[in-house]
C-alpha cells in the first residue's frame, strides 16, 4: 500500500464556526495506481488533495492519519511536513500557469529551489524530462512570462516530479486548459506513472469524463465524505451509489440530441458543512432514501475494489 | 529597447520644454516691478539719475523688448548656459548663486530619499510578518506619511531645538564659523543638517514602510509562493522572492514621489533657514528676482527629470516583464 488514509478529518475555521470539509475519510491508493478524485464544488475533494501536502492557513487537522509508504505524515505540522514535501509528496497545483516566480529565469528558479531542499542541480535529468513533455532546454533560460500557459503547465509538471515523489497530487490540472491540451496533459500524467517518475497519483477534478481517461480508479466525494470508490470502468458503467448514478446520468452523451431528451440534473443542493445532518448526507436528495439512512452508512466493499457508502448498495 | 528609450527621451524632452516655458512665465505673472525695487534699494534721490538708472537696468535685463522677444532671448541664453544675472544679489550671475546653494539641497535630499526608501522597504517587509509590529508601529507610519513636511519640521525644531536644545534650528552651520575644511566645521554642518534631514526622512519613511508592508502581504499570497511552500521551500527563499517582486512597485513609487520629496525639501529648508534651493526660491520671490526664480526652477525640473529617467532605466533592468513588453526579448 503506497498511501493509506484513515478517518481523516480536516475543518476550516470560519467566523461562524468550523466547516467540516473532510469528515472521516478512509481509503488507500496502491503503488502504481492513478486515483481520480471527483465531486462537485464544496465536496471536499480539493481539501483532501491539499491535506495530503499542505494545509492552508484556515485549515485545521482535526483527526485521522495519513500513512505514505509505511511512514505517518505529520500533516498538521507545517514545519515537520517540509521534509516530506517535494521528495515524497508533490503537487501540480490548480494555478500551474501562475506557479512560477515571474521575475526569475526558470532554470535559475529550479536550481535555487533544489539547492534550498538540499538536492543537487540535476541539469541532465531536468533536460531529459523537459524533452519528455515536448519542451526544449531553452525554456530554462526564459522567464515564465515568455512561455504560453500550456508550456508553463508542463514546466510545473516537470519541476513537481523532479525528485521522483512517491505520491503526486494533481489538483484540477486540466480545468483551465482547452480540450486538446487537456488530452495532452492527461497523457503526460499517465506517462510519468508508466516511467516510474511517480509511484502513485491522485487526480482531483470535477470532470468525470476526463478522469475516466487518466485514472485506474475513481473516487467520488459528496459533502465531505467518500460516496464511492471503484475501478474507473466499473464506476462509470455500473455505479452503485445513487449520487454517482445521478451524477453520471447528468453528463451529456455524444450522439444524443438533447432537444428530444432533456439533460437531467440532481434536484436540491448539498447540505451545509457548518453543521451537517447526521446519517447519510445525500438522503435529502436521494430517490432511494428510507428510514435507515438516518444512520451513517459504512464505506463498505461490495465487490473487489469497489467501495460504496450506501445501505441500498449491497 | 532602442525604440522604447527613444520614446521615453522624447517624452522627457517635451516635458522639459513645457516645464521650462511655464517656469519662465510664472515670475512674469507676479505683481510688482523688479527694476523699481532695485531703484528703491539703491536709494537715489535725484530724479534724473533715477531715470537714467531705470533705463540702464531695463535694457540690461531686456525688459524693454516685447515679451515674445524676451522669451526667445531666454532660450538663446539658456542654450549657451547663461541663466542671467540675479536681481537680488546683483550683479552675481544666477548660475553662481545656484551652484552655491545646490550642495546643501542635494546633501539633504539624496540621503533623505535613498535612506528612507531603503529603510522603509526593509522595515515594511519586516513588519508585514510580525503581527505586533504590524498592529503597533504601522499606524505610526500612517501618521508620519500623512504629516506635511513643514509641520513635522516645525514640530522637530520646537521639540529638539527649542525645548530640548540638542540641535540648532537655523542655518547650515554655526553663525560664528566660516566654511573651512576642519572637524569643527564638519561637526557643525552635521548638527545643522540633522533636523531638516530627519523631518524629510521620517515622512518619506512612513510612506515607504506602509507601501512595502502591503506589497509583501500581497506577494506572500501569490500563487508562486504557495507553490514554493507546497514543495517545502524554506522561508528564506520565499521571502527573498517576495521581497524582490514587492520592490518593483516601490521603484515606480520612487519615481512618482521624487517631485513631492523635492517640494518637501524646499519648504523644510525655509523652516530651518537652510541655504539651499528652497531658501533661494523664497528670496527670489520676495525680491522679484525673475532670473533667479527661473534658474532655480530650471534646476529642479532638470533634477527631477534626470532622477525619473534613472528610475526608469533601473526598472527595466530589474523587471524582465517590462523588457518582454518592449519586444527586446529574444
Amino acid at each position: 500500500m503506497s498511501l493509506t488514509v484513515t478517518g481523516l478529518r480536516v475543518h476550516y475555521r470560519t467566523l461562524r464556526g468550523d466547516v467540516k470539509a473532510l469528515d472521516g475519510v478512509t481509503f488507500s491508493v496502491a503503488d502504481g495506481e492513478i486515483m481520480g478524485l471527483a465531486g462537485e464544488s464544496g465536496s471536499g475533494k480539493s481539501t483532501l488533495g491539499k491535506s495530503l501536502i499542505r494545509l492552508d492557513g484556515r485549515m485545521r487537522h482535526v483527526g485521522g492519519t495519513v500513512e505514505l509508504d509505511g511512514v505517518t505524515l505529520p500533516i498538521g505540522d507545517d514545519a515537520a511536513m517540509n521534509a516530506h514535501r517535494f521528495r515524497e509528496v508533490s503537487l501540480v497545483p490548480q494555478y500551474a500557469m501562475s506557479a512560477l516566480n515571474p521575475t526569475r529565469r526558470i532554470g535559475r528558479m529550479v536550481s535555487e529551489l533544489l539547492a534550498s531542499r538540499g538536492a543537487g542541480p540535476e541539469t541532465a535529468e531536468l533536460e531529459r524530462r523537459l524533452e519528455l513533455v515536448g519542451l526544449s532546454r531553452d525554456v530554462l533560460d526564459r522567464y515564465p512570462g515568455e512561455l504560453s500557459g500550456g508550456m508553463r503547465q508542463r514546466v510545473v509538471m516537470v519541476i513537481s516530479t523532479l525528485l521522483d515523489p512517491s505520491l503526486l497530487i494533481a489538483d484540477e490540472v486540466t480545468s483551465a486548459l482547452d480540450v486538446s491540451t487537456q488530452r495532452a496533459v492527461a497523457r503526460t500524467l499517465r506517462e510519468f506513472r508508466d516511467r516510474g517518475l511517480v509511484k502513485s497519483m491522485i487526480v482531483v477534478t470535477h470532470d468525470i469524463a476526463l478522469v475516466h481517461q487518466i485514472a485506474d480508479t475513481i473516487t467520488v466525494m459528496y459533502a465531505g465524505r467518500l460516496a464511492e470508490k471503484a475501478p474507473a470502468e466499473a464506476l462509470v458503467t455500473a455505479p452503485r451509489h445513487p449520487y454517482t448514478r445521478m451524477l453520471i446520468s447528468s453528463l451529456p452523451e455524444a450522439g444524443v440530441r438533447h432537444e428530444d431528451r432533456r439533460l437531467a440534473g440532481i434536484p436540491g443542493a448539498p447540505p451545509s458543512l457548518l453543521d451537517p445532518p447526521a446519517g447519510c448526507r445525500f438522503r435529502d436528495r436521494c430517490p432511494l432514501a428510507f428510514a435507515r439512512c438516518a444512520e451513517q452508512p459504512p464505506f463498505a466493499e461490495v465487490a473487489p475494489g469497489h467501495h460504496v457508502a450506501c445501505w441500498k448498495a449491497e | 529597447m532602442r525604440r522604447y528609450f527613444g520614446r521615453k527621451l522624447l517624452v522627457y524632452g517635451l516635458t522639459f520644454f513645457v516645464a521650462v516655458t511655464v517656469n519662465w512665465l510664472i515670475p512674469r505673472f507676479m505683481p510688482g516691478d523688479p527694476v523699481q525695487s532695485m531703484l528703491s534699494r539703491a536709494n537715489v534721490s535725484q530724479p534724473a539719475a533715477v531715470e537714467a538708472m531705470r533705463l540702464h537696468y531695463t535694457s540690461m535685463f531686456g525688459f524693454d523688448q516685447p515679451l515674445w522677444r524676451q522669451y526667445l532671448n531666454f532660450w538663446g541664453a539658456l542654450l549657451r548656459g547663461d541663466l542671467g544675472i540675479s536681481i537680488w544679489l546683483f550683479p552675481t550671475p544666477v548660475t553662481d548663486v545656484i551652484v552655491r546653494a545646490v550642495p546643501y539641497t542635494l546633501g539633504l535630499l539624496v540621503p533623505a530619499i535613498l535612506l528612507s526608501w531603503v529603510a522603509g522597504n526593509r522595515f515594511g517587509a519586516f513588519a508585514a510578518r510580525r503581527r505586533w509590529l504590524d498592529n503597533s508601529v504601522l499606524p505610526l507610519g500612517y501618521v508620519l506619511t500623512a504629516t506635511p513636511y513643514m509641520w513635522l519640521a516645525i514640530l522637530l525644531a520646537w521639540a529638539l531645538g527649542i525645548v530640548a536644545g540638542i540641535f540648532p534650528v537655523a542655518g547650515a552651520y554655526s553663525f560664528a564659523m566660516r566654511p573651512e575644511l576642519s572637524w569643527a566645521f564638519a561637526g557643525s554642518l552635521l548638527q545643522h543638517w540633522f533636523l531638516p534631514f530627519a523631518s524629510l526622512f521620517l515622512v518619506a519613511f512612513g510612506g515607504w514602510a506602509i507601501g512595502m508592508r502591503n506589497m509583501i502581504i500581497y506577494e506572500l499570497e501569490a500563487d508562486y509562493v504557495t507553490y514554493l511552500r507546497s514543495l517545502g521551500a524554506p522561508g528564506r527563499l520565499v521571502r527573498r522572492y517576495a521581497f524582490r517582486n514587492a520592490i518593483l512597485p516601490q521603484i515606480t513609487g520612487l519615481a512618482l514621489q521624487l517631485g513631492v520629496l523635492v517640494a518637501g525639501a524646499l519648504v523644510t529648508e525655509i523652516v530651518f533657514s537652510y541655504p539651499g534651493l528652497g531658501h533661494l526660491i523664497l528670496q527670489a520671490v520676495q525680491n522679484q528676482d525673475f532670473f533667479l526664480l527661473q534658474g532655480t526652477f530650471l534646476f529642479i525640473v532638470l533634477g527631477v527629470l534626470v532622477a525619473n529617467f534613472v528610475v526608469d532605466v533601473a526598472y527595466v533592468l530589474v523587471d524582465p516583464r517590462t523588457r518582454a513588453g518592449m519586444g527586446g526579448a529574444a
